[in-house]
């Protein structure tokens, strides 16, 4: 199981997230749109990610999931 | 592995019609996240208002009202007097408490009401297209002020947590922010802090979130919480403006 | 159960307290205070609550909202405390929560003056309030009636999810006369699994309290199913009296207190070999229009009279549909008619003027 679960068709592309990751690992997605035709967030490196769980706190779509 | 952030069990967020970044879905997450924690998701009942959250009764999943303009105070005003254990909620935005429903946010405080009001301040109305609000600031271009709100003729914004905290029934008045991190854990606790006040019955409760609203401000939503930082702060300022013992 | 002396506005206010309202949010307004006043006292000794709002506009929305949570709930105000209920009204129509709204009606249009007229007609069962909706519409004549339907209308708005009015005036609202409190008919009143009471998230369906359908296809399903229940109110709730109509060549339309004036009216023109009756509707949302349809084939001629410029009388040509002459006698402004001003009408009309 990842330290982060993306709700991948749910998350908007608003990039709230990207600013305030701590190791700075969230991007919007250049290649592809979701469902709802937003650019998704993806991690670009899970092995960085502390699960400190910024990121959930300001996703206001609850697209993420962070565990240990 | 163990779980550090899930998110509340009754909010329903997947298929949410808020713009991107707009921290309605944020501020909705707080609610449920602390109604669960104090274990009142049983007997939360929440009055949604008219605005972008008029469909907040189907992004949180307790009973729920949606009331008429303005008077959400009212309907919870009703709906507490006949259930006076459950915990009753109104959310309203800034065109929804402070413009048509001033009265009624007004005289539910006077009352000391054990109401919790949740105040999304974005200083413009959402879900009409972007006109003046009581909270809109000094200069700020909106659809019903495209010069600029000119204070000479249409006033000054409102500070409604100031307002009422002359009341001697507002028992805990908190405005908070949420353009950060730190900002949204501080919200959390004073939105707890407002619930808990309820559940103690000592009156009436609210807490004033500064948000955004990217799309009629004009701005990304990352463009949105800069300007939130920067402009909306200095004008209303967070802090505790009313707590009885 | 004796009778007493009670003034309107407290009869009214002690038969909701009777049909177990527990709940009244009021406003102060001129010519109905002492409901409020009198639930401000006896609320509380039968552990009930009142509140006086902030507004009318206030009141209302409690209302919506007691109402929303189960409980039996009632608001009185008059006419331009009306007016400023209708957006409110309309939402708990909508939303069907039962409830009961006093209008105890004084003249107008504007602020008006604060004596008795019927010019609220239009406002009760015309709409009133935006959108398709109706309300049951009580309008007593007398203060033993008013204390009758009130104690009936909370049944029936119960068992129809449906609000109901009771049309009140100045007179009903000021007079004192004997009134005994008998507990209605009992419906069958299923429970209201429907009311916004905390949920638990399985035991039932989670309860929202709305008006909102913004898809054109569920709005439309709403305003037709609420049709069919107004079909349902109009064949088993209207209620009427017929006065003198056996041998009526002509027919006195009129509602309220109005028709107690009219029926001094007849007395006088039968003693002078005038054979007139009065069909008095006693809801006037469902109206007695088969009734009136029916007395069109055997009557010669009818006078509509109301306390107005005129507003039931349209009504009453709806049901006559042309089959016979339809006149109109009214006061408006606060002046009530007198038993010789219709006698003169009646007259005219006998004497084919």
């Amino acid at each position: 199981m990842e330290k982060v679960k993306i709700l991948d068709d749910v998350c908007k592309g608003c990039g709230l997230c990207t600013t305030v990751c701590p190791k700075k690992i969230m991007v919007l997605s250049k290649d592809r749109i979701n469902a709802k035709g937003y650019s998704p967030v993806e991690i670009i490196d899970m092995d960085a990610c502390i699960s400190c769980a910024a990121c959930a706190k300001m996703c206001p779509d609850a697209v993420l999931s962070i565990y240990k | 592995m163990t779980t550090v952030f899930e998110k509340p069990k009754r909010f329903i967020s997947e298929k949410m019609h808020y713009c991107p970044g707009c921290t309605h879905g944020t501020a909705h997450r707080l609610v449920a996240e602390v109604i669960e924690e104090l274990g009142m998701n049983d007997r939360a009942v929440g009055v949604a208002p008219v605005g972008c959250s008029v469909f907040a009764y189907n992004y949180l999943d307790y009973d729920m009202y949606q009331a008429a303009h303005g008077r959400a105070p009212a309907v919870a005003t009703g709906a507490k007097r006949v259930h006076p254990d459950n915990l009753v909620f109104t959310y309203q935005g800034d065109g929804d408490l402070a413009s048509i429903g001033a009265a009624e946010i007004v005289h539910a405080a006077a009352r000391g009401e054990n109401i919790t009001a949740i105040f999304i301040n974005n200083a413009i109305y959402g879900m009409t297209g972007g006109q003046m609000a009581p909270t809109t600031l000094v200069g700020q271009s909106t659809t019903t002020s495209p010069y600029g709100r000119d204070a000479s003729l249409c006033g000054h914004p409102i500070r409604v947590s100031e307002m009422l905290a002359t009341l001697d029934g507002a028992a805990y008045i908190e405005r908070v922010s949420l353009h950060d991190v730190p900002n949204i854990n501080k919200a959390k606790r004073a939105i707890k802090k407002a619930f808990q006040t309820q559940i103690d019955k000592k009156g009436f409760s609210m807490v004033e979130l500064l948000s955004t609203c990217g799309t009629n401000w004009g701005k990304s939503p990352i463009e949105a919480i800069e300007w939130l930082k920067s402009d909306m702060i200095p004008q209303y300022p967070l802090g505790v403006y009313k707590e009885v013992d | 159960m004796s009778k007493v002396l009670m003034k309107g506005n407290e009869a009214i206010a002690e038969a909701a307290i009777k049909a177990g309202c527990k709940f009244f949010f009021g406003y102060p307004i001129t010519p109905q205070n002492q409901i409020p006043e009198y639930m401000s006292k006896r609320m509380p000794q039968v552990g009930g609550t009142f509140l006086q709002a902030e507004s009318e506009v206030a009141a209302i929305n409690m209302v919506y909202g007691a109402s929303g949570a189960g409980a039996r709930v009632m608001t009185s105000s008059s006419s331009p405390g009306i007016s400023l209920k209708q957006e409110g009204i309309s939402y708990i129509a909508c939303a069907e929560l039962p409830c009961v709204i006093v209008n105890i009606v004084r003249s107008g249009p504007g602020l008006g003056g604060i004596l008795p007229s019927q010019a609220d007609y239009f406002q009760s069962v015309k709409g009133g309030g935006h959108g398709d909706y109706r309300l049951i519409v009580y309008a007593p004549a007398s203060v033993q009636e008013a204390a009758d339907l009130v104690m009936e209308s909370f049944e029936v708005s119960d068992y129809y999810r449906v609000p109901a009015m009771i049309l009140g005036d100045g007179m009903i609202g000021q007079m004192m006369e004997p009134v005994e409190f008998k507990a209605p008919k009992k419906r069958n009143l299923p429970p209201k699994v429907w009311a916004a009471t905390g949920w638990d998230g399985k035991s039932r369906k989670k309860a929202i309290i709305n008006s909102l359908y913004i898809q054109a296809e569920e709005m439309s399903a709403v305003c037709n199913r609420l049709d069919g229940v107004y079909k349902q109110i109009a064949k088993n709730e209207t209620l009427y009296e017929e006065y003198m109509m056996d041998d009526a060549q002509i027919c006195i339309v009129a509602y309220g207190t109005t028709s107690r004036i009219c029926k001094n009216a007849i007395t006088t023109a039968r003693d002078n070999g005038i054979k007139v009756g009065l069909i008095r509707p006693i809801t006037v949302w469902p109206y007695p229009t088969d009734v009136i349809k029916k007395a069109a084939s055997k009557v010669d001629h009818f006078l509509a009279i109301e306390m107005s410029m005129g507003q039931m009388v349209e009504d009453v040509r709806l049901a006559v549909n042309g089959e016979k002459p339809v006149s109109f006698y009214g006061t408006t402004g606060g002046v009530v008619p007198t038993p010789e001003g219709i006698y003169d009408e009646i007259k005219k009309i006998a004497e084919g003027k």
